[in-house]
This record gives structure tokens, sequence and C-alpha cells, in this order.
């Protein structure tokens, strides 16, 4: 028996009173509170790039351990090894657990031919994670999200171009995750030097077809393509990082203090941190779980499901597909 | 070789030094869900109701416009279930909605059976959903879900009980859709005579194990609406788009010569209690227990169904990946033992009909060779014919020669004889 299925089109106009519609919004927003978020960040970068200090500026919070601190063990790694750290944290009642992944060791030997190979590993992990449970016959209500919705990799103030490292880890992992690229410790460059810099990664990522966040290609509609374009014509952020406060004014800022000045982080005059925080957190935090759970993922899964040679238990001796196709036990 | 190590058991909590930002999140999650639009797919249901209930006119009234100015003027008698679907708006939300009602069910004489049609519409919904989840590419983010998250099941207003094919019918659905109770025609009973008749539906759906849809109750700021309002089912309806002046306003009701039945006068009915409830309070509940609790069941049962399990006999964890290889490898088994049946088949088949077709030959060949000797028979037969009558012919006409030449004989002997006599005559 065929259904039938007329469609019409009922307006605004059309209803003749309020029939309270519109309550659904806040229907909404008070499950998804009740339900929590999950948000997971990865950092990568060589060793003293203020990755810790930008996070916990960031979230406004000691969420990760400084490298500097005189307890941190200092170990010179001979691989990338992966370090996920969670916490609760809460605003006006929204809680959120967040997930910092660390990466410590990456861009530190002599030698960092596939120093990536650990993060690739690691995001598809988290990726089979979520597709075995996906997959399974009695699902859990809400599935444990571990999968990386934004990397953030943090370029040295070379003030030059992009490195064949940096290259080549963006081009990697820039069709698997949300890279978002920041200039760490920008605050040596002055702002024409951080200008110029800015336009040569551009180019260079233009270049090297390196697809950076926002990725052009996932833009909707128009509105949001002319937003995320001015997006993408500010990045890379040149941020600061501190945990320090100081007085400026008559206020307390968080800031460094120089021989020579503060340095206010949320000074968008000094640097780029406000906008990173704001892209990151307060505009574009859900759409980047969007970008990860709707199309990321499904790539991932595609790829996955089409391969039918591959089990589980092979898992630790397969060979992951790199985006440019060669295979990794190749290289 | 590299390892990392996971996120800590259960995490701790950690105080945040000033103003992050996150909490704009929920606000950013609706933003995305304003530009994508909701869905909601409303079955209006009566098993023993007959037409004329008020379906029609209450769904006008829920959603405040007339629904009928967009009805299609096409019928379709065989048709049992219509779904339509409008798009509404208001403000800035965009509803998709659709109400998917029956055609003359209550009219019917056998109506045992009648209900498996709307069970059949609602997996059938079940199984759009689950086949698109289950493609390798597949888009669900757009995906335009039919599943149906509320029926608003009619009870005939009686006044007495429920009629024990309500009950059977109410059983089937409850696992499948999210059942809403209420009352037709509500101004047909006293208020009173309503009470108890409320009562009486109540107590019958918990002594029959039905599974009616409850309010929830777990978020403080509407469990305690949500908790008076479970108190209320089922809801007691009157369903009117007429506009009549009460006071000093239009007000939409019933217009009685005792009387005005007002729909949105919450003494008159539970009218406004029910639109509470549906749209301004829970419909985003609905969806969800839809989604998690309903479809989850059909899918789960739908997947073992199929073979799929989540740990094989000995309890070690079965990917799905395994399952469907290890089914498609048995169904290519299967396949080729098909094939090569047909095969043995076919060529036994050719057998038959050539060994048909060789007795055929033979069996003509030996008529042919019994025609033969026949006529070869018939040729010897005339011949030794042809034989005796030649050599009948040759005796016969040399007996013949011989007579005429005797007779020559005798007669030149004569006419010598007589020329003999004639001559010495003279002498």
């Amino acid at each position: 028996m065929q259904d039938l299925h007329f469609m019409n089109f009922v307006g605004g106009a059309d209803l003749f009173g309020y029939v309270g519609i519109e309550a659904v919004l806040d229907q909404m927003r008070m499950k998804t509170m009740k339900a929590g978020f999950e948000f997971n960040i990865m950092v990568v970068g060589q060793s003293g790039l203020g990755k810790s200090t930008l996070v916990n500026t960031l979230f406004k919070s000691k969420i990760s351990r400084k490298s500097c601190t005189p307890n941190y063990e200092e170990k010179i790694c001979k691989t990338v090894k992966l370090h996920a750290v969670s916490h609760v944290i809460e605003e006006k009642g929204v809680k959120m657990k967040l997930t910092v992944v660390d990466t410590p060791g990456f861009g530190d030997q002599i030698n960092n031919e596939n120093c990536w190979e650990p993060i690739v590993k690691y995001i598809n992990e988290q990726y089979e994670k979520f597709l075995r449970e996906e997959l399974n016959v009695n699902r859990k209500r809400r599935i444990p999200d571990s999968r990386v919705h934004c990397c953030i990799y943090f370029l040295p103030a070379t003030g030059h171009r992009l490195r064949p490292i940096d290259v080549e880890f963006m081009k990697r992992l820039g069709k698997m995750v949300s890279i978002v690229p920041v200039i760490a410790k920008a605050d040596t460059l002055t702002v024409e030097e951080r200008q110029e810099f800015k336009e040569q990664i551009r180019k260079d990522l233009d270049a090297n077809g390196i697809c950076v966040y926002p990725q052009e290609e996932f833009d909707e509609d128009p509105d949001e393509r002319l937003l995320n374009h001015r997006i993408r014509e500010s990045i890379p952020f040149a941020v600061v990082g501190t945990d320090q406060e100081h007085q400026v004014n008559g206020n307390k800022v968080l800031g460094r203090k120089t021989k020579w000045g503060i340095i206010e982080v949320e000074n968008v005059a000094h640097c780029e941190f406000a906008n990173l925080r704001d892209l990151l957190i307060r505009s574009h935090l859900q759409d980047l779980k969007d970008v990860t759970h709707n199309i990321l993922y499904e790539n991932y899964r595609v790829r996955r499901l089409n391969e039918s040679n591959i089990t589980f238990s092979e898992l630790e001796l397969s060979s992951w597909p790199t985006e440019n196709g060669t295979d990794k036990s190749q290289l | 070789m590299s390892s990392f190590k996971g996120p800590d058991k259960g995490p701790r909590g950690l105080n945040l030094a000033g103003h992050v930002g996150f909490d704009s999140l929920p606000d950013q999650l609706v933003n995305k869900s304003i530009c994508q639009g909701f869905c909601f797919n409303i079955l209006f249901w009566c098993q023993t109701c007959e037409t004329g209930i008020g379906k029609s006119t209450l769904m006008d009234t829920l959603f405040n416009t007339n629904f009928e100015n967009f009805e299609s003027s096409h019928f379709e008698p065989q048709v049992k279930l219509r779904a339509q679907t409008y798009d509404l708006q208001e403000s800035n939300v965009r509803l998709r909605l659709t109400v998917v009602n029956t055609v003359g069910f209550g009219d019917q004489m056998n109506k045992q059976e009648s209900y498996q049609p709307v069970v059949d519409y609602i997996d059938r919904q079940f199984e759009s959903y689950l086949q698109e989840e289950l493609k390798i590419k597949r888009s669900l983010h757009n995906y335009h879900d039919s599943r149906v998250h509320a029926c608003l099941y009619f009870i005939s207003p009686s006044g007495h009980s429920l009629k024990s094919l309500d009950l059977v019918t109410m059983k089937k659905l409850d696992s499948k859709v999210n059942i809403i109770p209420v009352i037709a025609k509500a101004d047909t009973i006293s208020k009173s005579e309503l009470h108890k008749f409320k009562i009486k539906i109540m107590s019958e759906l918990v002594s029959n194990g039905v599974q009616i849809y409850q309010f929830p109750l777990d978020d403080e700021t509407v469990a305690k609406v949500n908790t008076s309002m479970n108190g209320h089912l089922p809801f007691a309806v009157v369903g009117s788009t007429e506009e009549v002046s009460v006071g000093n306003k239009m007000v939409k009701a019933r217009q009685y010569p005792w009387g005005i039945v007002q729909v949105e006068n919450e003494n008159h009915c539970d009218f406004v209690k029910l639109r509470e409830m549906l749209i301004c309070v829970n419909m985003e509940d609905l969806r969800e227990q839809t989604h998690t609790r309903h479809y989850e069941l059909y899918r789960r049962c739908k997947l073992e169904e199929m073979g799929f399990k989540d740990t094989d006999p000995e309890c070690k964890p079965v990917s799905l990946q395994q399952t469907y290889e290890a089914k498609r490898q048995e169904f290519l088994v299967e396949l080729q033992k098909r094939e090569d049946e047909m095969r043995q088949m076919f060529v036994q088949r050719v057998k038959e009909k050539e060994a048909e077709l060789k007795d055929a030959e033979r069996e003509l060949q030996s008529r042919f060779e019994q025609l033969k000797r026949l006529h070869a028979d018939e040729k010897a037969n005339l011949e030794d014919k042809k034989r005796l009558l030649d050599e009948d012919q040759s005796s016969f006409s040399k007996r013949r020669a011989a007579a005429q030449l005797l007779q020559a004989q005798s007669f030149t002997a004569n006419g010598k004889k007589d020329k003999d006599r004639k001559n010495s005559g003279f002498m």
C-alpha cells in the first residue's frame, strides 16, 4: 500500500493565532543543558610554544600542567606520546566535559619524519570507537564522544613561512580533523611583521591545498560563507597566553609584564587571543562539533565500511590510508 | 609505536577564574536547529469511533489554522491512512508538521485487523530511518524524519469504559509510539460523568499494562506542570473553528441552544491542556522518546531478526562488519548453489529433450524402412504379375500366331485343291 504524502505550506500569516511552536526552542535548550556537552580539543606543536598556557588561558583554569614548572618530569620522549586529560567545567548552568589531548614530543626530535603518525592513529581510534558503539545492536542512550573536535596547531613565530613539518602535518590531518593554526608567542612580532607572516602562511596553505577550519567546502549557505570568509581572511590568529593578572588603568587584566610594557592578552590591539577564543568557544564551538560529526566522521565511516577486509582485531597492524593515498607502511 | 593515556575515570571539576563564554553553547545549538527547522509528526487515531468524531477539527484548532484549505480534492477510496505535511512558521521557528489521519476506518463492519495498517505505517517510518542509518553514504543530518512522534488516540465518549478493542489496539501501539489518550466530543458528557469516565479509563489502562506516554518529570522547571497534567489524562477535548462572541471577545466555541462550549476555556474542556502539553512543553521530549526508546527498540528487534548480535556464542564481541561479511558469504554460497542447481537442471532437460528427439527420429526411420519395404514388396508383386501377364500375353500371341498360320495353311490348301479342281475341270 502506497503512502500518500501531500506537502503544503502554511505560513505565519495562515496561523490564526499563537500556537506555541517556538516554545520548542526553550525545551531544546533545557534538555541540552541538562544533558551537558562534551568537547575534545587537541594541541599540537613543538615544546616551548606555550600550548598549555594557551589552553589554560582559553578556559581560564589550570587544565594543563605547564612543562616549564619545576615538578614536571622532563623526559626526552623518543616518540610522540599523546596524553588526554578531562575536566568538567560549568558556566551559568552549562556543564561541559572538556578533554584536552596533548602531544608532547611532536616536532622535538632531530629527525621528525612521521611524527604525525601517532596523532593520526589516535584520531582514527576515536572515530573507530564511536563507529563501533554506533553499530552495536544494543546501543547506549548517549554514545560517549571522544572524537577530536578541534586541533590547534602551533606555529612558531618565525616571521618567515610555513616549515616542511607544518605543511606535512596540516596536509595529512586537514582532511581528518578541523585544524586551527595559531601563531604562538606572537609578542615577538610587530604588527607589520605579523601581517606579512599571516599573508605568507595563507599563501603557503593555498599553494599546498591545505584546508583549515572553517573549511570552505563545508559552508552551507551564503550567510555562513560570508561569515566564514571573514574568518578565513584573518587566520592564523596570533596569540599570546598567560595566567597572570596585572593592573592596567585601574583594571585587572590578563597580561604578560615586560620591561617595555604590559601585553594585554584580551586586548585586540595587542594580540588576537580574543578572536581565537570567540571563534573557538563563543561562536563556533557547536559548529566544530557538527563538522566533526556530520562530515569528518561520516567520511571515516564511509571509508571504513568500504574496507571489507579489515576486521577489528587487525586494527593494530592495519595500514591507515593517508589523504594523499600513500600507504603508511611504505613510508 | 606510540601509546596514549586515556582520559581519567570520572573527570575532576574545575573552577573557572573568569568568564570563558561556553555558556552560549545551548544558544549556538538552538540557532543551528532554527536554521535546520524541526519535524513533528502526529498520528490521529481512533479504533472504535465512527467518522465525524472531530479529528480534523481538533487538528485545525490545535494548530490554529485551517488545514482543510489545503486538502487536495483527490480522493482515494482504497487508501486508509493519509499523511499530509505542512510547513508551519511561527516567528523564526519553522516546523514541518506531518499529520497522519485515518480515512473511513470507523465505519468498517469488521474492525478486528484494522489496526494493522497503522502499525505497519509506524514500522515503515522506522524502517525508512533505519535504512538511511545503515547506508554507507548517508545524510542523517538532512533526513526528513517521518517517524511518528505522538499518537492522539481518540476514545469514544461513551461514558462507561474502554472497549476491549481499544485496549488491544493501544497495547499493540504502546511500544511503538507515544500514546496520548484523548476523549473526543467531550461536550456530550457531563462533568461528573467525565470525571468517573477518566478514572475508569486510567485504571483500565494500568491494569492491562498499557504504557501510555507520561509527561516527563525529571526537569524541575516542568515537573510541576507535567505532574498535574499527568493527573488530567485522558484529555477531554472539544474542537471548533467557529468563532462565537462571548462577552466582548470572539472565541472558538460550539454554540448550543443551552449554552456555549468554549474550546479554550479550561473549565469547559481540556483543550488548552492538550495544546500546552503536546506543543509548548513536551514536543522536544516526544521527539526524543521516539528516537531513543521506540526507534531503538525497533532497530534492536530488526537487527536481531536479521541475525546480527553484539556477541557471538563464545561471548566475544562481534563487529557488525564480521556479521555482515559472514552473511554476505552465506548469501554468495547460496547463490552459487542455486546457480549450480539451475545449471544441472538445464543440462538434464537438454538431455531429456535430446533423447526424446532421438527416439522420434528412430521411430521415423523405422517407419520409413517399413514403408520402403512395403513399397518394395508391392513392386515385386507387381513385377511378378506383370511378368505373368507378359508370359500370358506372349503365349497367347504365339498361339494366335500358330492358329493363324494353321488357318492360312488350311486355306491355301483348300484353295489349291479348289484350284486344282477348277483346273482339272477344264481338262
